[in-house]
């Protein structure tokens, strides 16, 4: 078997395997200062969404909800498309629809993307999450999340780049899109790719989805649509779900997908800097305190002090000069 | 009117003279304050630092953490309010405190001698009680944008961001200024009674707060008697 799956269209085995992902295939763990070394490297993995394949029918949704047994809340429709009206903890994927009136054409653009985590190789969410090991990265790619570590603090909603992670009410805790990573340990391809009926999603290598990815992009620039292209953000240092896009150039108009994604210099700053300077303030000053209270000569009353006192309550000079 | 002595401030004569500083009602208040501050920092460097996160233990894990903090956030919200309202007018800045801190090096080396009579309070005290006032304001405000729990949607996440750093940085600062309030108050020994009998030695209060002192002798001068 290889490291990692190549395809999402091959069936399971008939047998039962043993998961390919353990705690040795962690390249990031989140809040923990000294992870060993994987002790091997997969296979990097990615999912390629080709937008201008998608018939818009979410059999991916439904693939989500079927595989992760989730139960989406039954919504209202209010007119559009995109159902439910946002990813929510019970929906790790959702189809974005986006009426797109073309400048230069003046035509109408139905514009489908299929929105979820993006499985950035630099996760803001992992950064920001303060419970070790909530948060997890595999060495093929996934950014997965463990629950039961998890807290529910929403941090990783702050650190993502893409607004995907959804706490939970019920039981507080954070999820999303886990690329399968429990299909993709026994060497199955994500559940939303494998019910694509159009193959506009795959699944399969990092390399390999980039190479299908060029000859999409050669065959969309033949029919005219000169600015299509690869959408694999480096300010996130690549993603591991890609998308094919016919407008590249501009990827915010299919329904707001960041221009140049990257974790936010305000989230940066707070994990970064303020949680070091902080920690030594504190640090230093608590032990300046107990430096100084042990070496220093204690502020003390003096017996003279009390003298004074029991005088001047006796008789007060000048009597009520001063309440005057 | 008074100037320094607040309501229930009042001299008792004796071997040593005792003052009242506090009554029960302001201390158990500043006592919910303390043991607010003490658990919010406690939870609050569990979810700030990964080498931290143990302390979330003390409270049963980290959803317990992430659950409370906020809730004794409120408590700390109302207790030093309450207290806030008691000790402003005593807290104003005067002119003797500028003398009193360009003469800091005789504060640290106790000096007290080359400083100026002062009221019910010193500049230190004073710093302490604004910045404490200004802290708990910012961590509040901040503390509502970031909880998840019932105002997630409130705001946008941009705001929760610059939010969650404002937050960090002042509940830094608000333990350093915790830790600076507990050193000063050992430091400077017979304070710490005045927060739990709620009275002072006479000695005490003429050494650190003289003026203070003549002012509460001198009432009790002028006063009918009991």
């Amino acid at each position: 078997m290889n490291d990692s799956p190549r395809t999402a269209v091959s069936n399971p085995p008939t047998q039962s395997m043993i998961s390919n992902l353990g705690p040795g295939d962690l390249v990031r763990r989140s809040a923990t200062e000294s992870l060993p070394p994987p002790e091997r490297q997969l296979t990097p993995v990615a999912k390629l969404i080709d937008v201008s394949k998608c018939i818009g029918c979410k059999a991916c949704q439904s693939a989500c909800v079927e595989w992760n047994d989730t139960t989406p809340a039954i919504g209202e429709n209010v007119g559009v498309y995109t159902n439910p009206h946002d990813l929510t903890e019970n929906m790790f994927t959702l189809m974005r629809f986006t009426e797109w009136v073309n400048p230069e054409t003046d035509s109408l653009e139905w514009l489908i993307r299929k929105d979820g985590c993006m499985h950035c190789a630099d996760p803001g969410c992992l950064k920001a999450c303060p419970a070790p090991g909530a948060i997890v990265q595999y060495t093929n790619g996934i950014v997965d999340f463990i629950h039961e570590n998890c807290i529910g603090c929403g941090y990783c909603v702050k650190g993502c780049p893409f607004n995907i992670p959804r706490i939970s009410k019920a039981d507080h805790r954070s999820y999303k899109c886990t690329l399968c990573s429990d299909r993709v340990a026994v060497g199955q391809g994500p559940a939303c790719a494998k019910a694509c009926p159009t193959q506009a999603i795959v699944f399969g290598t990092k390399e390999d989805m980039k190479a299908h990815a060029a000859g999409r992009i050669e065959d969309l620039k033949s029919r005219g649509y000169s600015n299509a292209g690869l959408y694999d953000p480096p300010g996130v240092g690549g993603t591991h779900v890609m998308y094919v896009l016919h407008h590249a150039d501009k990827p915010h108009i299919y329904a707001g997908l960041p221009d140049d994604p990257r974790i936010s210099p305000i989230v940066q700053t707070w994990k970064g800097l303020t949680k070091y300077v902080g920690l030594a303030a504190m640090g230093l000053l608590a032990a300046g305190s107990v430096v100084h209270g042990l070496f220093a000569r204690p502020n003390r009353v003096a017996p003279e002090d009390e003298a004074h006192a029991e005088q001047l309550v006796e008789s007060p000079p000048g009597g009520s000069r001063e309440t005057a | 009117m008074p100037r320094y002595a607040q309501p229930g401030d009042e001299v008792h004569p004796g071997h040593p003279v005792t003052v009242s500083r506090y009554g029960p009602l302001a201390r158990l208040n500043h006592w919910i304050t303390a043991l607010s501050l003490i658990l919010l920092a406690l939870s609050g460097l569990a979810m700030f630092h990964p080498s931290l996160f143990f302390l979330s233990d003390l409270f049963g894990g980290g959803q317990n953490t992430r659950a409370f903090h906020p809730w004794i956030g409120v408590v700390l919200f109302a207790s030093f309010f309450v207290f806030f309202f008691q000790l402003w007018r005593a807290n104003l800045p005067e002119r003797t405190d500028v003398v009193w801190l360009s003469r800091i090096r005789d504060v640290v080396a106790g000096n007290e001698e080359s400083l100026p009579e002062l009221g019910k309070y010193n500049a230190g005290q004073k710093f302490i009680f604004w910045s404490m006032a200004f802290l708990i304001l910012v961590l509040i405000g901040t503390g509502i944008v970031i909880w998840d729990r019932y105002f997630e949607t409130a705001t946008t996440i941009e705001t929760q961001r610059v939010a969650v750093l404002v937050h960090s940085i002042a509940a830094v600062l608000i333990i350093c200024i915790f830790i600076l309030h507990v050193y000063a108050a050992i430091w400077t020994r017979g304070t710490l009674r005045a927060m739990t009998r709620g009275t002072v030695t006479g000695g005490w209060a003429w050494r650190h707060h003289r003026k203070w002192l003549r002012e509460l002798a001198g009432q009790r001068k002028t006063k009918p008697a009991k």
